[in-house]
């Protein structure tokens, strides 16, 4: 028996023998790269999709911001609060303080038709009514193009993500709610949040247009410290004249999310799954040639005195190398041709469009090189084993 | 014909990668059924709509409702037959994660308006006669295994009663099925008279129309003259045939087709990789044989006909198999636990299948063929 030196350099020049071979067959193992290749752009591709939509809406909640809507409601939509209500939510013990006073956001949140650049058919992109406290609640809120609105006029400023989606939202331009027409006076970025797919108003002049007399649908509160969330929480639903959820906004999207990310995921796995059998079979076909046109070469190093499992763990290095070029090649041509792709999809929690961009994650990526490895091995394992089994004498024969 | 045994032997000779492509191909053909699933799904609704139904909605947005009275002012435009409203109600059954539609509707005019909803008519009698009665797709009663004589609370989400719960009960009445098979047997409906009085809040007001036009041909202009009665009043509508409603709707949720056909090309690109290199070596290693074929007086045509059969037969068998498959799997029903109501496989797509099986045939075969055909006796010969 050689020592593990040897049966290492055995190992090594298998492989050599093997991948110099891989000209002479160009057709079977292109055949399989590009077939993993394949695989891999699909399941990085539409997981994607699904990282790009959990991304708008979980950055959007910082740790120390909360949001108040009615009790048993699950979305800003179905919600409804009044003047009074969120009169005492606002002076809650554990909400942020600026000289201006309480660091709270009473909102109203409807929706808009407007026409989707990339089909011209009508969407539901979310309207907002905010309070002055808006822009500090959200930390990552900044205006990029033209001034904020002015409180009390009928006035808007857009989010970038929207302004990209759907068209007539440009600065300058004007919508139309019913019998108004709101001009569009400054555009902004909310750190890649949700807020960017969203047209915001002053909360007066939208109650007001909608007939909505003097109530709200929201709260969105800046804590002193994220720690602050419990206290604010239980004086809030202790108190016997409200009846209210309260949640951290890091939750309350994540909840949102929710549905949207369960779909598209569980049918990314599913198509990329499927797509994973039939590329084993293409390995396990790669790899069965390639050792069938090796027989009598693999043949006479056996006779040389190479080992059985130096033949098996050579062909599964070769067959793991082809599928890790063919992870690489698919992973890199899914990020460039799905990262920050910009799109926009129905939030069906809320109803409303939520504009984001695919990101493909270097956690997608290593998730795609461990899918190509995997097809790899299985694909390579089963052709080795039948090489390693080859009987040496009548393999020769064939000479 | 006679020559099928000649191909069938050939396609025996490697078992093992003959069964590996036939393998590959069945997997692409799966997934293609899946893909058409999923397609029929969002974007199915669409084939359903019906020529003669136009949908009225508020003109800035859905949510916002629009007055029941506007229903007698409907129905006296001309070349309007009649028109009925639903209402989002937005419940909740048990969890909300149990997801399905509920509406209150009118519903002798609801049954009317919609003839693809089909209803035994002694339940149709209960249902009329039940004030709290609802009926209930064949899908979700069968979900939830609800009967006739149940009665199931719905927490809604949107409306409370005017003592302000928010718990509805329904006494199931009946259960409907649909006229096609790709008819949505999900929602649930139940009675707005029931309803109007119970609520709290918004009395009077109701969600959409849907109006059917006498003659579908003239179904925009009517649509027009919808929108202008109720032009500059406080709630104006806009109003769109109902298969364009549905569309704008299914196109929210993203270019669903675009999405569909960018995987499809994935896939079909790697097995037409992977069947081509099947074809191609097997005419490599067949290089002898088939100069014998020729020189036995096989023409040049013939042996192309037999390297092309060959493929085509490989795909198409596959092709069969795999839509099989997936027809098997779909028709047990949607994998995401009812937010795909719509997930079926459609004949019209299955039928696609059959053909894209045999092109795929045609094009991994025809470079192994003609290599086949322009084979010169002489040279394959030699080879041997």
């Amino acid at each position: 028996m050689a020592g593990p030196i040897n049966w290492i350099s055995q190992i090594g020049s298998i492989t050599k023998f093997g991948l110099l071979s891989i000209p002479q067959r160009r057709g079977t193992v292109a055949a399989t790269v590009f077939g993993i290749a394949g695989v891999v752009a699909v399941l990085v591709g539409v997981l994607s999709i699904a990282a790009g939509f959990k991304q708008a809406m979980t950055v959007s909640g910082a740790p120390d911001a909360a949001v108040v809507l009615r009790s048993g409601a699950d979305s800003e939509m179905v919600s409804g609060l009044g003047r009074d209500q969120t009169k005492v939510i606002a002076d809650s013990p554990g909400v942020a303080h600026t000289s201006q006073g309480p660091l709270s956001s009473a909102e109203l949140f409807v929706i808009i038709n407007m026409p989707k650049r990339s089909t011209g058919m009508d969407a539901n992109v979310p309207l907002r009514g905010v309070e002055t406290s808006a822009l500090q609640v959200r930390d990552k809120v900044k205006l990029v193009q033209g001034r904020m609105f002015e409180w009390g006029k009928d006035e808007v400023i857009v989010g970038t993500g929207a302004v990209h989606e759907f068209s007539g939202l440009e600065v300058g331009s004007k919508i139309k709610v019913g019998r108004f027409e709101w001009p569009v006076v400054g555009m902004f970025s909310a750190g890649g949040g949700v807020a960017e797919s969203e047209i915001w108003t002053d909360a007066k002049v939208l109650q007001e247009a909608y007939n909505r007399g003097d109530s709200f649908q929201s709260v969105y509160v800046k804590l002193n410290s994220p720690g602050a969330f419990q206290e604010f929480k239980d004086s809030l639903t202790s108190n016997p004249q409200l009846s209210v959820k309260v949640v951290r906004q890091s939750e309350y999207y994540a909840e949102q999310s929710e549905t949207m990310t369960r779909l598209i995921t569980t049918l990314g796995v599913l198509i990329a799954g499927l797509m994973a059998v039939g590329a084993i079979f293409g390995a396990l076909n790669t790899m069965y040639s390639a050792v069938s046109t090796r027989t009598r070469e693999i043949a006479t190093l056996r006779a040389l005195g190479f080992g059985r499992g130096a033949v098996i763990i050579s062909l599964m290095i070769e067959s793991l190398m082809l599928a890790l070029v063919g992870g690489a090649l698919g992973g890199g041509l899914a990020y460039l041709a799905f990262n920050n792709f910009h799109t926009s999809t129905m939030n069906f929690q809320s109803f409303s469009q939520v504009t984001f961009a695919f990101r493909v994650t270097p956690e997608l990526l290593v998730r795609g090189i461990v899918w190509a490895a995997f097809i790899g091995l299985v694909g390579g394992l089963f052709p080795a084993i039948r090489a390693a089994r080859l009987p040496i004498a009548s393999a020769l024969r064939e000479l | 014909m006679k020559f099928l045994h000649l191909i069938w032997c050939n396609l025996k000779r490697k078992k093992l990668r003959t069964s590996l492509t036939l393998l590959s191909v069945v997997v692409a053909f799966v997934l293609f059924g899946f893909l058409m699933a999923i397609k029929q799904a969002l974007a199915g609704g669409v084939n359903m709509a019906s020529q003669d139904r136009l949908v009225v909605r508020h003109k800035v947005s859905i949510i916002q409702l629009l007055p029941e009275s506007y229903k007698a002012r409907m129905d006296r435009i001309p070349g309007v037959d009649f028109a009925t409203h639903q209402t989002w109600f937005g419940g909740i059954y048990q969890d909300p994660k149990n997801f399905f539609m509920q509406n209150p509707v009118v519903p002798e005019e609801f049954l009317a308006m919609h003839p693809e909803i089909i209803l035994p008519p002694d339940q149709k009698k209960a249902w009329l006669e039940t004030r709290t009665g609802a009926i209930v797709g064949r899908k979700t009663a069968e979900r939830f295994h609800w009967k006739i004589g149940d009665q199931v609370p719905i927490q809604s989400s949107i409306w409370s009663k005017s003592d302000g719960s928010r718990s509805w009960e329904f006494d199931i009445v009946g259960i409907f099925d649909g006229q096609k098979k790709e008819t949505d047997t999900t929602p649930l409906f139940f009675r707005y008279d029931y309803f109007d009085e119970a609520r709290g809040g918004a009395k009077g007001e109701v969600g959409w129309y849907t109006i059917r036009v006498k003659d579908p041909t003239k179904a925009a202009a009517v649509a027009k003259l919808v929108d202008q009665e109720f032009e500059n009043s406080s709630a104006e509508t806009k109003t769109e045939p109902e298969g364009a409603f549905v569309q704008a709707w299914a196109s929210q949720i993203g270019n669903i087709v675009l999405i569909v056909a960018a995987i499809l090309s994935a896939v079909f690109f790697t097995i037409l990789l992977v069947t081509g290199n099947t074809m191609a070596q097997a005419v490599r290693e067949r290089t002898g044989e088939l100069g014998v074929l020729k020189a036995i007086g096989f023409t040049n045509a013939q042996v192309m006909v037999l390297v092309l059969a060959e493929s085509c037969l490989l795909t198409v068998l596959g092709g069969t198999l795999g839509l099989g498959l997936a027809w098997l799997v779909i028709s047990h029903g949607d994998p995401t636990g009812g937010l795909l109501p719509l997930f079926s496989f459609p004949a019209r797509d299955l039928l696609a299948g059959f053909g894209i099986s045999l092109v795929l045939g045609l094009i991994t075969g025809i470079f192994p063929a003609l290599q086949a055909m322009r084979l010169r006796v002489a040279d394959a010969l030699r080879r041997m």
